[in-house]
């Protein structure tokens, strides 16, 4: 070929070093539409990524902008603290489910019911995976794990928590999206729908989520093909996916 | 310059490039990289149209990609 022109390359926003994900993992390509999104608005010097425990822990090693660890689940309360000291900043967190939904719930609730002008990029995976894959909030019913070896019964451990549409009852919330990676197409939507929540809070319409449901390989024992097939047929069903409110004015 | 380039050393095989490639022109290496994983390559370059769909679905970002400038 004699001429070249670039189609896709790294983002500038990510730093150039391997990542500690499983094989198949979506964490990567959540963490790459954040990078390319922020890269794409001309923000790399004006972000603040919030950071999780679990899988996503490290993501301030992987962001090549300003970043936090926060305590576990914390993350909006972090989020809250540097958006109302440096309110021209994009600010946002990524958390799992088992940050978000367990551990942090209160934080998540009560930043949406105060209508900060954060964001919030949920990894709904249905289990705790850095700790080995035990029963979340969000594991379905009858989904095994190693703390629910016979599957996960409603008498024992209750019913998967639905963060969208609970927060889409809030009138804090502005804007609220459910994704998923599991096919090129789902990648361009959600992408658009990470684009859509920082549009919101950098034009000052108040809090907003994305819930990206993704695969986890290796704590559901499945090829990296299967698992994203598995999100697809098991989690959609159980956790459908669309906007749940967007506010007026943002496209 | 080949359309689809892979940072070989990076790529763990997961091989979800391959499964949404709608060309078939990719697949895994008999060879090993220093990881220990069959790392995807590209085939046939003949057959590959430079979408990118690979690149999107790469959960490490070890591809990128490129196509010739239009005259």
């Amino acid at each position: 070929m004699a001429e070249t022109v670039k189609v896709y390359s790294r983002p500038k926003t990510l730093i150039d070093k391997p990542w500690h994900f499983c094989p198949g993992c979506h964490h990567g390509i959540a963490h790459r539409l954040c990078a390319e999104v922020v890269e794409e608005m001309g923000l790399q010097e004006m972000t603040v990524g919030v950071g999780s425990v679990g899988c996503g822990v490290f993501s301030y090693e992987y962001f090549n902008f300003d970043g936090i660890g926060p305590s576990h689940g914390r993350a909006p309360a972090v989020a809250t603290g540097v958006k109302r000291v440096l309110p021209d900043r994009l600010v946002f967190t990524y958390q799992g489910d088992g940050d978000l939904a367990a551990i942090g719930t209160t934080e998540m609730v009560h930043a949406a019911v105060r209508g900060e002008k954060i964001t919030i990029v949920f990894i709904n995976n249905t289990v705790y995976g850095m700790t080995g894959g035990q029963m979340a909030p969000t594991t379905l019913m009858g989904q095994v794990t190693t703390t629910s070896p016979l599957g996960r019964e409603a008498k024992q451990a209750g019913y998967p928590i639905r963060v969208c549409e609970m927060l889409a009852t809030m009138e804090g919330a502005a804007y609220v999206s459910r994704v998923a990676l599991f096919n090129p197409a789902q990648v361009v939507k959600a992408k658009k729908s990470i684009r859509k929540a920082f549009e919101t809070q950098m034009q000052g319409v108040g809090f907003s989520l994305v819930e990206i449901l993704s695969a986890c390989p290796t704590n559901w024992g499945l090829s990296p093909l299967e698992a994203a097939k598995y999100v697809e047929n098991n989690l959609v069903p159980v956790f459908p996916l669309g906007e749940f409110k967007v506010p007026e004015g943002v496209k | 310059m080949a359309k689809v380039s892979f940072l070989e050393e990076r790529c763990k095989g997961c091989g979800l490039c391959i499964a949404f490639c709608p060309k078939d022109c990719l697949e895994l290496a008999e060879s090993l990289n220093s990881q220990g994983y069959h790392p995807a390559t590209l085939t046939d370059e003949g057959k590959c149209i430079s979408c990118a769909i690979c690149a999107r679905m790469c959960p490490d970002v070890v591809i990128e990609v490129v196509r010739e400038a239009r005259r």
